[in-house]
């Protein structure tokens, strides 16, 4: 074997390699940051009349039924009143209709609608069987912590939750 | 050609958010006091009648108190915080030159509040009150 065919093996086989570690690093790439991540959203009002009171929840972390009854129950919204003009009510209605987790062929979504029975309208996130299973390991006195506050605030540990992101690998729950 | 241009043109502007118009506080608060005096004829805003309204308050189903200071903090300069842990602008135009200058945004808010904090509608002459004694704050 000359030097010169070892160097082109040795080349080729470089090449393989690398062409493999691209393939599956795009197909990882695929699988985590494309399913795992909620879909990007975005409406004015539902940024400005949402998020005013309170982070913005993503449409697909409840399915459709769910933000239907939160969105005609304004008047008392969890204790407060989030009345808002016809208009207004019906553009975020249907923007949070068109994302909602039943309605999106995301996978994390999916998972989320299939885990409310059908029957079942939960108002809060933190109902979800999908919630209730991701968070069980998280102890009370967790929850209570000052920077955190509560299972409302998904942005306590999942920094970019209103980006629909709560992938495992970017949570960091403070002390 | 030229009407073309113009519906072009036109079309531009109305594609662009319309940026909200921002109306002297003054404005909105002589807009109440007129609303209180068809009420009362001799209505007077009270600087002493808006803070007392402002601290009003409440005790709730819950067994704990509520007043406007309880998001808005007790001093009106200062940011205060929703229930749902979201920073609220301060409520003072000293501290927030924005703050009451959208008359349907302060008509939302006086709506939602009056009913969560008081159970019931403010008037315009309890608007009016508190805008004035807001007003006072330097």
């Amino acid at each position: 074997m000359t030097i010169s065919t070892i160097k082109a093996r040795r080349w080729l086989q470089t090449l393989t390699l690398a062409l493999a570690a691209g393939i599956s690093g795009a197909l990882f790439a695929g699988d985590h940051d494309g399913d795992r991540i909620l879909p990007p959203v975005d409406n004015a009002k539902w940024r400005a009349e949402c998020g005013s009171c309170h982070l913005l929840y993503h449409p697909a972390l409840l399915p459709e039924r769910s933000w239907s009854k939160i969105m005609s129950g304004l008047e008392r919204h969890f204790g407060e009143n989030a009345k808002l003009d016809a208009a207004t009510q019906q553009e975020i209605a249907e923007f949070l209709a068109t994302h909602a987790a039943d309605r999106s062929a995301n996978r994390r979504a999916q998972k989320i609608a299939l885990s409310t029975q059908a029957g079942q309208v939960p108002l809060r996130i933190t109902e979800t069987a999908y919630f209730i299973r991701k968070h069980g390991e998280i102890r009370d006195d967790v929850w209570q912590r000052k920077a955190i506050g509560g299972k409302a605030n998904c942005t306590a540990c999942h920094a970019d939750a209103e980006k629909g992101n709560f992938d495992e690998r970017a949570i960091r729950v403070p002390r | 050609m030229h009407k073309s241009m113009t519906a072009l043109a036109l079309a531009a502007c109305l594609s662009q958010a319309a940026p909200a118009v921002a109306v002297p506080t003054q404005e909105i608060l002589r807009g109440y006091e007129s609303e209180a005096r068809k009420e009362s004829a001799s209505f007077m805003p009270s600087v002493t009648r808006g803070e007392s309204l402002f601290r009003t308050e409440r005790s709730t189903a819950r067994g704990d108190k509520l007043a406007c200071a309880t998001c808005h903090t007790n001093d009106p300069r200062q940011s205060g915080i929703t229930r749902a842990h979201k920073t609220i602008e301060p409520l003072a135009p000293v501290a927030n030159p924005l703050r009451f200058t959208d008359p349907a945004k302060v008509e939302k808010w006086f709506g939602r509040n009056c009913a969560d904090v008081f159970t019931r509608s403010c008037t315009a002459a309890e608007k009016a009150d508190l805008i004035t004694w807001l007003l006072t704050i330097k």
